[in-house]
């Protein structure tokens, strides 16, 4: 019984690798983009999958995580010369990873409600530092910077083109899904999971929660931060907007849409949201968040469970 | 004790005095704001994410209802009750169904009902900030400044709004069912007290005194579709600031918050002042969780 799961998930998830392997040879240049940006978008969602999923803590700070991981790859890409792609990536994790310590070392202390509205305020700290020290991170307008190139010291050193993005966008968050399934499925995940089921029950078994969640929260911050690097390279820019609370906000309805706690979901809700944003962009022009909107709220009432929810167990045996 | 002179010196006592007044001013709106949002999570335990939402359309309501009247006091009614009876009909569609679920689904749920809102607004009314004319343009003369008594007069109603519904809580029948349901919303239903419709009613009334001081606010800024987003986060500092659901004490931290924030930008800009009432908050969920202006509890 289990092998035969073993090996129907795992022939199903080669299909589906396959599947975004091959996908930017046969798409036009709109939606090989498009499914570039639903890659990334799905990371977020994914990261923040960790903490709303598997430890139920809202956490609406999300973009803070992410808006550091821009403007870190931005400060490598700036700063060094020439522009170095794994350079970025680090300097983006480190940017991430530092806010991801600040929230949740203030942060973890608080519970449900207390833990959402503290994440929401500690990223508008940071949206606020941002959009004002205009010196640094060029305020209301950001940094532009070029894309750096795709290499492996003393290999090779090719351009992005936009199917190369896509396969190493592709890569990334792959490697990312299977990590965090791991993560989700160790002691520690097994862990967070009884958080989120009864915590002073968890307390009580002797386990030190307050850790447990910090290390959650800075594991989503990290993996969060990794996403707003990609999108860095991808758009090749940083701005202020992505660190205010609104794209948190989506995270949480990648994940609501998509269904929390399957980690696939999330990045299923992310595509799924930014089809109906493009459907909806077509009759409604910039005011699509009224459908979407209306289509999230029936969402949360009729299907809690999200689109992937009722796949919930399966996934993650 | 130079340095000490010095430094007394230095203190801008004419910016403290009008950035008090100031302070205070804009802490009695934010306090009308909170109120309604603490109330509505002391009830039914709600964080109401759509409250910003709330201001603003009120504020549109407002400007709306002006531009057909020419009559500030009628477009306040109006837009209190129109706005309240929106309030109504959201409560009824989109958060009781979902009555007896975790509390984060409605933060969920009133997170996608802001969006809509402040989507539909911008499509209704454009980027473009809209104005509300005050109703009277009297100043007195403060140091320097002309300061018109419109604005105490808008710290004034803002009292008696907030006053009057503390009465009502008090001592109106319906206010003590509202009251018990906040206590014991099991016990309160044995009784009798329809607990759905004091659901329903204490959103609508609560959506009614965020659209009031949408109103009110309208004259001293534009009035534009994303308003509500500083003003729901504000009430939300304020909320946990003076303790989840707690009337007294979110008036409280609306005050002291507002004046923290008014002297913060005698030395920075408005944006940045901002940060201090995020820290505030940090430092009284670290020490002090449960809010600052309630009493230990036991």
């Amino acid at each position: 019984m289990t092998n035969r799961h073993t090996a129907t998930y795992w022939i199903g998830f080669s299909v589906i690798l396959a599947l975004l392997v091959v996908a930017p040879l046969v798409l036009p240049e709109f939606w090989r983009r498009f499914l570039t940006e639903i890659l990334i978008w799905g990371l977020l969602a994914m990261s923040s999958d960790i903490l709303i999923g598997y430890a139920g803590m809202i956490s609406f700070g999300h973009s803070a995580f992410f808006g550091l991981g821009m403007y870190g790859a931005a400060a490598a890409l700036l700063m060094v010369r020439p522009p170095n792609l794994w350079l970025a990536i680090v300097y983006g994790l480190i940017g991430a990873g530092g806010v991801a310590l600040f929230v949740a070392y203030f942060s973890t202390r608080l519970r449900d409600i207390y833990f959402a509205i503290t994440t929401l305020i500690f990223s508008q700290i940071f949206y606020v530092i941002i959009f004002t020290w205009t010196e640094v991170t060029g305020g209301e307008n950001g940094l532009t910077f070029s894309r750096p190139a795709l290499a492996i010291p003393g290999l090779f050193s090719v351009p992005f083109t936009s199917a190369t993005l896509h396969w190493f966008v592709l890569a990334v968050v792959a490697a990312s899904y299977l990590l965090l399934r791991r993560i989700t499925q160790s002691p520690f995940g097994m862990v967070l999971q009884s958080i989120r089921e009864n915590e002073p029950r968890t307390r009580a078994i002797g386990y030190p929660v307050e850790r447990y969640k910090m290390v959650a929260v800075m594991l989503s911050g990290l993996f969060a931060g990794l996403a707003g690097v990609l999108y860095a390279i991808q758009n090749r820019f940083a701005a202020p907007d992505f660190v205010y609370f609104l794209v948190s906000g989506e995270a949480v309805i990648f994940n609501v849409m998509g269904g929390m706690g399957t980690l696939v979901g999330p990045i299923a809700g992310a595509g799924f949201f930014l089809l109906l944003r493009e459907l909806f962009s077509r009759f409604f022009t910039e005011y699509y968040l009224i459908p979407v909107g209306v289509i999230f709220i029936a969402m949360v009432i009729f299907m809690p469970q999200g689109l992937l929810g009722f796949a919930r167990r399966w996934l993650n045996q | 004790m130079d340095a000490v002179l010095q430094f007394l010196e230095a203190i801008p006592y004419d910016q403290i005095l009008i950035q008090t007044v100031n302070g205070i001013v804009t802490g009695m709106i934010l306090a009308l704001v909170a109120s309604g949002l603490t109330l509505i999570f002391g009830i039914m335990d709600v964080v109401n994410f759509a409250h910003g939402e709330l201001f603003m359309l009120g504020a549109y309501v407002g400007v709306v209802v002006m531009a057909a009247t020419g009559n500030f006091w009628v477009a306040l009614i109006l837009s209190t009750l129109t706005v309240a009876l929106l309030g109504a009909a959201l409560q009824l569609t989109t958060l009781r169904p979902l009555i007896g679920r975790d509390p984060l689904t409605t933060i969920l749920a009133t997170f996608g009902v802001s969006l809509v809102l402040q989507n539909y607004a911008l499509w209704q009314f454009g980027p473009v900030a809209r104005k509300i004319q005050e109703p009277f343009t009297g100043y007195f003369s403060l140091f320097y400044l002309d300061y018109p008594w419109y604005r105490l007069v808008i710290a004034g109603l803002s009292a008696a709004i907030i006053g009057g519904f503390w009465l009502f809580l008090k001592h109106g029948t319906y206010g003590i069912w509202i009251r018990a349901t906040t206590q014991d919303r099991v016990m309160a239903q044995a009784m009798g007290i329809p607990v759905p419709w004091v659901h329903t009613f204490v959103f609508a009334i609560g959506a009614g005194m965020a659209a009031a001081s949408g109103v009110l606010f309208g004259p001293l800024v534009g009035v534009n579709h994303a308003m509500g987003l500083d003003w729901v986060l504000k009430a939300f500092i304020v909320v946990v600031v003076g303790g989840m659901g707690n009337l007294g004490g979110s008036i409280a931290a609306s005050i002291f918050i507002s004046l923290l924030e008014a002297y913060a930008s005698i030395w920075v800009s408005p944006a940045q002042a901002v940060i201090v009432s995020f820290v505030v908050l940090v430092l009284t969920l670290l020490f002090r969780p449960t809010g600052l202006f309630v009493p230990t509890p036991k």
